[in-house]
């Protein structure tokens, strides 16, 4: 049997609009850019929406409807449901049709999609729990399966969802990790006891996100037929086909045009032709599935950029001082109490944000500068150091207001 | 590749120079000659170098010949316009442009005859206006092909606005009769369709390169900048003459700004030209005075000096057919923040850039350079790196193909 196992990232981070130093003390709304360019959050999930969530959505539906035995997952970042809770409802709607069949899981993650992990543990722990609580509450299910943002992953990430409940826990399958190893099997983190290991087939997945629309590709057009054929001929290699990729991979990155749609369209139709195959949600291929071997990965692997490392978001000096600087404010920032400071802090932790400042190639304009919605690199981390200049500003006059409130508890003097 | 030899029309050369024209003439050739090429550099009597990689000929040791002037009097009729005239202008060059600079470009035209009829050469390359005639005379009486090198055109020089009538004339009439022009940089090639009406297929962008070796300049004792410095200020710093295309009141006005925040930031102003006391006026009013040093011209050493002390190089140019000085204080690891009106602008990653206008933007990343330390290493780290890659020899090979192309003809 080959199950094919469908994850979709559903992502949008509230960006930083072009917050200049002059703005310090003044403004304290960070991620409200009204302009046309790519730093209007609500613009976007506007036009993301239009050209993806709705229309594949749509087609899901469609495909759950007509194949009974169709399954695939999501996992959905907290500040996205935040975004279509309040900017595009009927986008919040049809992904909870979509979880209503019963046959669409959602999965774990950090509520603000950040690095929390590599930062603080118990700031990791306090995005989950409250994604937990968010997917509780607008689908009415418990995830049961974690995944950490961009699938950054080590034994140490495996061993906290283990400690969190978590069943199973994806992640990349990255090559040299690999070596003669086939992704298309079911692992155990070296270090846990129960939690079962799934990893991305990256060659069948990127097939899909990143070359179906490419003419130069040896294998253009790409079919469902011809998709379908590959994913049988791992019967007796393989029991997992992990199918991890961006959501935004229909109708955003790969244009309607390409015909990414119909290719969807066909697909489960194609694939549960041949009698051997099947689909499973991540839930079930940990239950169905046994451990083929232990798995040791002690340098963190994520599902970026060729490295498939941290160096999209940890390869140079400002990306490394943006980082250390939002982190160090953690106690500062949590002793204010106050819940705008708070949440600001924690939506400017998002990967993206760091994402942004990576110089890798900058001078040959790659990947990394379609996504960016700044003019370079070193224009996000100026917007990002000036907003942590105003949140530090506002923790200091809250925190120096409460020394005022509570004279009695140190003996500081009053300031004001 | 051919080995070619070059019969080049300069018009000034370092240390003698007061602009990029000379310094571009000075990498290029020597690149060039390190490719293989024979450059035979002509100067106009004023100017005295002695070099080794390269003859140097003076034209002032030549006849003239007095066939240029009924020439020239026939080309400047298609282009009178109603306006008629500017007889009389400063130009931001220390000399004016009036009658005395005309007759010297014509007369240099006028030798240039006899110095072609001497020399053995392939190709005529006539660098900016003032060398134009001198090669259209060459190619006269050679037969052989024309380039000219468009350093900077009257556009740049006045905004659109009052251009100078014999020298737009003798611009386009030079670019008309070559048989390749040579452009520094997109912008400069967009500027020469646009205003002057050229072929595009005629035009090639070479952009500039810069010296590989920073370092191998001495360190000045006793540098006032560098006391500067100790006492613990900031510096940022322009460079370039003082005229209405490098703008530099644009430059004052972000000062202003960025000296409410930055207290401790001394801004220093390297240059002279015709707006010097315009521009200390407006320190004045801006009630910047005393954080703003005018330094008058710099010469060799102490321009490399000004260089690596500075924190940050600001270039607000209004117009900037390329902009050598972006890639000379990169090469010193000096952070550079470049008007995208700018050549140079586009060849570079590692270095911010903003619209000359908007002084706020300007002022925006001046402080996040000078506040941030992250920022301000790394870019310095990431230009310096950056610059290394562009050194002159990618130029001169650009140039000499060109030149094969039309000698195979």
């Amino acid at each position: 049997m080959a199950s094919v196992c469908f994850y979709f990232q559903v992502h949008q981070p509230y960006r930083i609009k072009k917050y200049k130093f002059f703005n310090i003390g003044q403004d304290h709304n960070y991620f409200n850019d009204a302009s046309d360019t790519s730093l209007n959050n609500a613009r976007i999930l506007d036009r993301v929406s239009i050209k993806s969530y709705l229309p594949t959505n749509a087609i899901l539906l469609e495909l759950l409807k007509k194949h009974p035995e169709f399954k695939l997952s999501f996992s959905l970042s907290g500040v996205f449901l935040d975004q279509i809770e309040k900017g595009f409802p009927e986008v919040l709607a049809s992904f909870q049709r979509l979880v209503k069949t019963g046959r669409v899981e959602i999965l774990s993650e950090t509520y603000y999609h950040s690095l929390a992990f590599l930062y603080s543990k118990t700031e990791f722990k306090a995005q989950v729990l409250k994604h937990r609580r968010k997917v509780k509450k607008l689908f009415n299910v418990v995830p049961q399966v974690f995944r950490n943002t961009e699938l950054i992953y080590n034994n140490d990430v495996a061993k906290m969802a283990e400690e969190m409940g978590f069943k199973g826990i994806i992640t990349e399958g990255v090559d040299r990790i690999l070596d003669w190893q086939s992704p298309n099997f079911l692992y155990s983190p070296q270090g846990t006891k129960k939690i079962k290991l799934l990893l991305k087939n990256y060659k069948l997945s990127d097939d899909i996100a990143f070359r179906f629309s490419e003419k130069s590709w040896s294998e253009h057009p790409l079919t469902s037929e011809k998709f379908s054929h590959w994913v049988t001929s791992h019967n007796g290699n393989g029991e997992v086909i992990n199918l991890f990729m961006d959501y935004e991979t229909f109708g955003e990155h790969q244009w309607e045009h390409t015909g990414i749609f119909d290719f969807l369209r066909s697909l489960p139709g194609e694939v549960l032709k041949h009698g051997q195959n099947d689909f499973v949600t991540p839930s079930e291929a940990v239950d169905r599935y046994p451990v083929r071997a232990e798995l040791n990965i002690e340098n963190f692997i994520s599902w970026a950029d060729e490295e498939r490392d941290l160096s999209a978001w940890r390869s140079n000096p400002i990306q490394e001082d943006a980082l250390n600087k939002i982190y160090s404010m953690e106690e500062s920032v949590l002793r204010t109490k106050d819940s705008k400071i708070i949440e600001d802090w924690r939506k400017l932790q998002t990967s993206d944000h760091f994402y942004y400042m990576c110089i890798k190639w900058f001078a040959d304009g790659d990947v990394h500068k379609y996504f960016n919605p700044y003019e370079s690199p070193y224009d996000a981390f100026i917007a990002f150091m000036n907003v942590l200049q105003d949140l530090e500003l506002r923790v200091e006059n809250i925190l120096r207001g409460s020394i005022a409130v509570n004279p009695i508890l140190n003996n500081a003097k009053q300031i004001i | 590749m051919k080995k070619l030899t070059v019969l080049m029309f300069g018009w000034e050369f370092p240390p003698f120079n007061s602009g990029g024209l000379g310094v571009a003439c000075l990498g290029l050739t020597r690149a060039m000659a390190q490719e293989g090429a024979k450059v035979i550099f002509v100067l106009p009597e004023h100017v005295q170098v002695e070099l080794d990689y390269m003859k140097v000929v003076l034209a002032k040791d030549f006849p003239v010949s007095p066939v240029k002037f009924k020439t020239i009097k026939t080309l400047l009729y298609p282009y009178v316009t109603e306006d008629g005239y500017f007889e009389k202008r400063m130009f931001e060059r220390d000399c004016a442009y009036g009658q005395d600079l005309q007759g010297e470009v014509l007369r240099y035209a006028g030798m240039a005859k006899a110095i072609a009829e001497k020399e053995k050469f392939a190709v005529i390359h006539a660098h900016d206006w003032l060398t134009y005639l001198a090669g259209i005379e060459a190619k006269k009486s050679t037969g052989k092909p024309l380039f000219v090198h468009v350093h900077a055109t009257e556009f740049d020089r006045t905004g659109g606005g009052n251009f100078n009538q014999f020298v737009y004339s003798i611009e386009k009439f030079g670019m008309e009769q070559a048989d390749g022009v040579i452009a520094i940089s997109e912008y400069t090639k967009n500027i020469i369709i646009q205003y002057y009406g050229i072929d595009p297929n005629k035009i090639r962008v070479v952009h500039n390169g810069v010296e590989q070796c920073p370092d191998c300049v001495e360190a000045i004792k006793n540098n006032p900048l560098e006391k500067i410095k100790d006492s613990g200020k900031l510096l940022v710093l322009s460079m370039g003459r003082l005229t209405l295309q490098k703008g530099v009141d644009y430059f004052l006005k972000m000062a202003k700004l960025v000296s409410k925040h930055v207290p401790n930031a001394v801004f220093i102003v390297a240059g002279s030209g015709d707006m010097e006391r315009a521009l200390m006026m407006q320190a004045a009013k801006l009630g910047i005075s005393g954080k703003v040093i005018f330094t008058g011209w710099l010469q060799g050493s102490e321009i490399q000096e000004a260089y690596r002390r500075a924190d940050l190089f600001v270039v607000p140019s209004v117009s900037e057919p390329f902009g050598l000085t972006v890639l000379e204080s990169m090469a010193q690891g000096t952070p550079v923040i470049v008007s995208k009106q700018s050549g140079v602008s586009e060849i570079i990653a590692h270095a911010l850039k903003v619209d000359f206008w908007d002084v706020e933007e300007m002022a925006n990343k001046a402080i996040a350079i000078l506040k941030y330390a992250a920022l301000n290493k790394h870019l310095s780290e990431e230009s310096q790196k950056e610059a290394k890659e562009l050194g002159w020899d990618k130029a001169a090979k650009k140039c000499l193909k060109f030149f094969n192309e039309k000698v195979e003809l």
